[in-house]
């Protein structure tokens, strides 16, 4: 939380520990909590209590990873699941640890952890020196943006606390962490369970000149968001008196005073900063990190999600960028799949449509993907639906840093950084047309609708659009039926049956859909479009009225009995693959605009079904 | 550039959290327990919305059982004018007579607390409740999320937890589904205490050490706060130099002898002190890992 909540305080450090429960990392944070007194009697009793009930062979030692393990089922299988926060001090600071566990989840729980730290604590075992899993922490820490890194070798006891060892660890990672683009990394050589080097300078290690662990977190230097532009987020609007509105919000980079041009982003209007309003009193100037309510000299449209912005050097707008993304769904992420995209306090929906590599986390090396699963780290191109002010997550973790929202479950599925914004946006152009589609559609006497048929393979969807057509076509309308099957012999035909091609499929037929009622015409569509969330694409593409569900409801075993194209046959013999309604979902619609129950009816009695619809219900004409 | 403070850093991040709710949700609602971290919820809210008054309710779950201290301050508090509370009590536990005193403290605490929330929540159809819980307060809080989900049937799932990164926070629910917001997630209790120091925030005089008459009981000392708590056999009332380090229900609460009586001799034996928070409370230590379970319950 660089900006909003941190705001280079220098009293108070965020950091992150990674390492497995092998290398002790539960063990050096206890240590760490128990040194600097974070630690109550009662719990230290129930510590003592508890070690010796897990450990009848050693009963007189703390086991200090009881301390950080906490909840119940993780207890029982022994494994830290999820990213626990500590809180120690120091007379000279304040610590906030994230602590992430080493084994699974690894990459989504290191991302989360390392997301809210500016230090971070890199954990071995001095027995087994660095392990692939070193690599892949110390690659997660450089890419969510930590800059400040040591290493602490645990377990020196066991090697006989030799410096010729710990040195050999520490040289191997200072390359490894200078081909991350870390500058000089300090290393400790540290017993965790004695805490020797961690609060306290070890005897048995006098080679070393230290710092210990705490002496260095108490001076690593924490992250200013002080420098830069200024920039703010608007988070909701308040209101000052009846005729004054304020916008409140964190400043996330640089500074403003009262006075100060600022530019509205991304609609660029103009205004001055009137008063900076606090409770606690106008502020003459406030900085990154302060939440404030501004109130400026003019009436503006400005809603949440807009960003303020120095009006000299305002934050670069654009739909179109190359970012990083951790993948942290359980259904993979597809590219061209819709989702919500967070930054700053503004939600667009956004597609990912290309994935250039993902990353192995434990080699670095870059791998062709077509999707990425969880805990996948790819890098890709983003698509958003509007243009927005951002900045690189280098320069900015606020403005820079997205999460990715699943529209249908409402779950956090990835997160990704912005790497920079890619041209195509800034130099292509919409070109005005004179005519739009209200004018074309009124020269064929009709409004233009698109009717989306959807429902499982044999459903009767073209047989039921095709009786639709004809009746419309008989009345005087102006009509296409665009057929998923059809499409599939010409524009689609490069597209398979996998989830990811299904994606493109329907994407591709609600632009054609879309581009055939902006000429004005009536669009009958006849997809299987098995999931929800492209059928939403498809709608959001038209305004309000004009996109006609229809769900072509027939059960699958009366599919499977009719079987048109033989298809369910093969399917069922193994012959098709990602066939849908056998081994490939249908994710019925939840509320159609029409519901034909076709199970026992005759096609004609559905069609009448739809062309009452439109024109009594609709008045298409 | 001036240099904030820890204290500066904390209240920032909270008044963020309370304005990402108020931007994102319909109906939310800040959980007023009257003690100190409800005092310091209660004066952010303030902060976040200012110069404009709170911009959603207090809603108070009141389980009959409070300290009357307690409940004077809070009607105090109603009376400043600027806040809209209201009181929630689970009427059919009353009509069954649930007390703390004979049915226990677990019983007590799911039937008027877990279950008087739960009432209070669906009755006004509230879809986020800000609460004062803080990670530091005990184990399975040190992974609570600032904003928790909680599915139709207000229960928390710690495998169904988002992932919660930056200050970036996933607010979109269904309807009937809701969240629990957590504004003060990294404070310690020294912070608070700090930070009620440095504003001059208003805080129940119970905290403060005062001659109070008070009993021994299972190894706790329990305030006689009306003619509703029955001597057992044996049990003298005896006036103690004594003071609360959090406030509940009073015969579930233990009072700690001390002689801080101001907040800044409090402080300093906060800061000698070797025992945790929560200790004086008797629901705390009914089995292992009981918060953790009361929590998927819907206990806050």
């Amino acid at each position: 939380m660089t900006a909003p909540s941190l705001g280079g305080i220098p009293s108070l450090l965020r950091f992150i520990t990674c390492g497995s429960v092998d290398n002790g990392k539960s063990t050096l944070l206890g240590r760490l909590l128990y040194d600097t007194g974070a630690l109550p009697d009662d719990q230290l009793e129930a510590l003592t209590r508890d070690s010796r009930r897990l450990h009848d062979d050693a009963p007189t030692a703390l086991d200090f990873s009881l301390l950080t393990d906490g909840l119940d089922a993780e207890r029982q299988q022994g494994i830290t699941i999820d990213v626990a926060y500590r809180y120690f001090q120091t007379a000279r600071r304040s610590f906030i640890v994230a602590d992430c566990p080493g084994h699974e989840q690894y990459t989504r729980n290191m991302a989360t952890g390392a997301s809210h730290a500016e230090a971070a604590v890199v954990l071995v075992d001095a027995r087994k020196g660095l392990l692939p899993q070193t690599r892949r922490h110390t690659y997660l820490c450089a890419l969510l943006g930590i800059r400040q890194i040591v290493l602490v070798v645990n377990k020196m006891d066991l090697v006989g606390h030799g410096e010729g060892v710990f040195a050999g660890i520490a040289q191997a990672y200072r390359e490894l962490a200078q081909s991350l683009g870390f500058g000089d990394v300090k290393a400790l050589p540290v017993v965790a369970l004695t805490g020797e080097n961690v609060s306290h300078r070890s005897e048995r290690m006098g080679w070393f000149q230290g710092p210990t662990l705490l002496e260095w977190l108490e001076t690593a230097p924490s992250a200013s968001g002080q420098a830069g532009e200024f920039r703010m987020p608007v988070q909701w609007v308040n209101r000052i008196d009846s005729s004054t509105r304020g916008y409140a919000g964190t400043l996330c980079g640089g500074s403003v005073a009262a006075g100060d041009d600022i530019v509205v982003q991304p609609a660029m209007k103009r205004a001055r900063v009137q008063r900076i309003v606090t409770a606690d009193g106008d502020l003459a100037r406030a900085w990154a990190g302060q939440a404030v309510t501004l109130v400026l000299d003019r009436e503006l449209d400005i809603s949440r999600g807009d960003v303020l912005a120095d009006a000299a050097n305002p934050a670069p707008v654009s739909d179109q960028f190359a970012a990083h993304i951790v993948w942290m769904g359980d259904e993979a992420l597809l590219p061209n799949r819709t989702y919500w995209l967070k930054v700053g306090t503004r939600t667009v929906n956004a597609r990912v449509t290309a994935i250039k590599h993902k990353v192995d986390v434990d080699t670095g090396a870059e791998l062709a993907a077509r999707r990425l699963e969880l805990n996948d780290v790819g890098y890709g191109n983003i698509d958003l639906d509007h243009p927005m002010p951002f900045e690189a997550y280098r320069d900015n973790r606020d403005l820079g840093g997205f999460i990715l929202i699943d529209r249908q479950t409402h779950a956090t599925v990835g997160c990704g950084m912005l790497d920079f914004a890619l041209r195509r946006a800034g130099n292509l152009h919409w070109q005005h047309l004179d005519l739009d589609k209200d004018a074309r559609s009124v020269t064929k006497g009709q409004r233009s609708r698109c009717l989306w048929f959807t429902g499982l393979s044999g459903a009767g969807k073209s047989t039921v659009a095709n009786l639709v057509e004809r009746r419309l076509h008989a009345l005087g309308y102006h009509t296409y039926v665009l057929d998923g099957d059809n499409l599939r012999h010409g524009l689609n035909k490069d597209l398979g049956f996998t989830d990811e091609a299904r994606v493109e499929n329907v994407r591709r037929v609600a632009e054609v859909a879309h581009l055939m009622v902006d000429a004005g015409l009536i669009v009958l569509v006849c997809v299987i479009s098995p999931f929800a969330s492209e059928r939403r694409f498809a709608r959001e593409l038209f305004d309000e009225d004009e996109f006609v569900e229809v769900f072509v409801d027939t059960p699958l075993e009366e599919c499977e009995r009719r079987d048109p194209k033989g298809l369910y046959r093969k399917a069922r013999a193994g012959d098709i693959r990602n066939f849908t309604g056998i081994d490939s979902p249908y994710e019925s619609p939840g509320s159609p605009e029409i519901h034909l129950l076709a199970g026992g009816r005759r096609a004609e009695q559905l069609a009448e079904d739809v062309v009452a619809y439109l024109i009594e219900g609709q008045g298409i004409r | 550039m001036p240099a904030f403070s820890r204290l500066d850093a904390l209240e920032a991040e909270s008044i963020y959290i309370f304005r990402e709710t108020l931007a994102a949700f319909r109906r939310p609602v800040m959980l007023y327990s009257i003690g100190k971290d409800s005092s310091v919820l209660l004066h952010l809210l303030r902060k976040a919305c200012f110069p404009a008054r709170p911009a959603m309710p207090l809603l108070h779950v009141d389980t009959t059982w409070k300290f009357r201290e307690m409940i004077a301050f809070r009607d105090d508090i109603a009376a400043a004018g600027d806040v809209e509370l209201r009181v929630h009590t689970n009427e059919e536990g009353v009509r069954q007579g649930i007390s703390p005193l004979t049915h226990g403290s677990v019983v007590h605490t799911d039937v008027m607390k877990t279950q008087g929330l739960k009432q209070a929540l669906e009755k006004y159809g509230f879809d986020a409740a800000v609460g004062g819980a803080r990670r530091d307060e005990e184990k399975s809080r040190a992974k609570e999320r600032v904003f928790s989900f909680r599915n139709a049937q207000h229960r928390w799932d710690p495998k169904s937890q988002r992932p919660e990164l930056w200050s970036n926070f996933n607010t979109h629910i269904y309807k009937g589904e809701s969240v629990r917001v957590f504004p003060l997630s990294n404070w310690t209790e020294m912070d608070v205490w700090q930070y009620i120091r440095r504003e001059s925030i208003p805080v129940v005089p119970l905290y403060f050490a005062k001659s109070r008459p008070v009993v021994e009981r299972d190894g706790a000392l329990i305030m006689v706060d009306d003619e509703r708590f029955v001597l057992r056999e044996g049990e003298q009332v005896q006036m103690r130099k004594v003071r609360f380090r959090t406030l509940g229900c009073y015969p579930l609460t233990g009072a700690i002898p001390s002689e801080a009586d101001t907040l800044d001799k409090l402080i300093d034996e906060m800061s000698a002190s070797r025992s945790s928070e929560r200790q004086g409370r008797v629901i705390d230590h009914d089995g292992e890992a009981s918060m953790e379970r009361r929590k998927q319950e819907g206990y806050f």
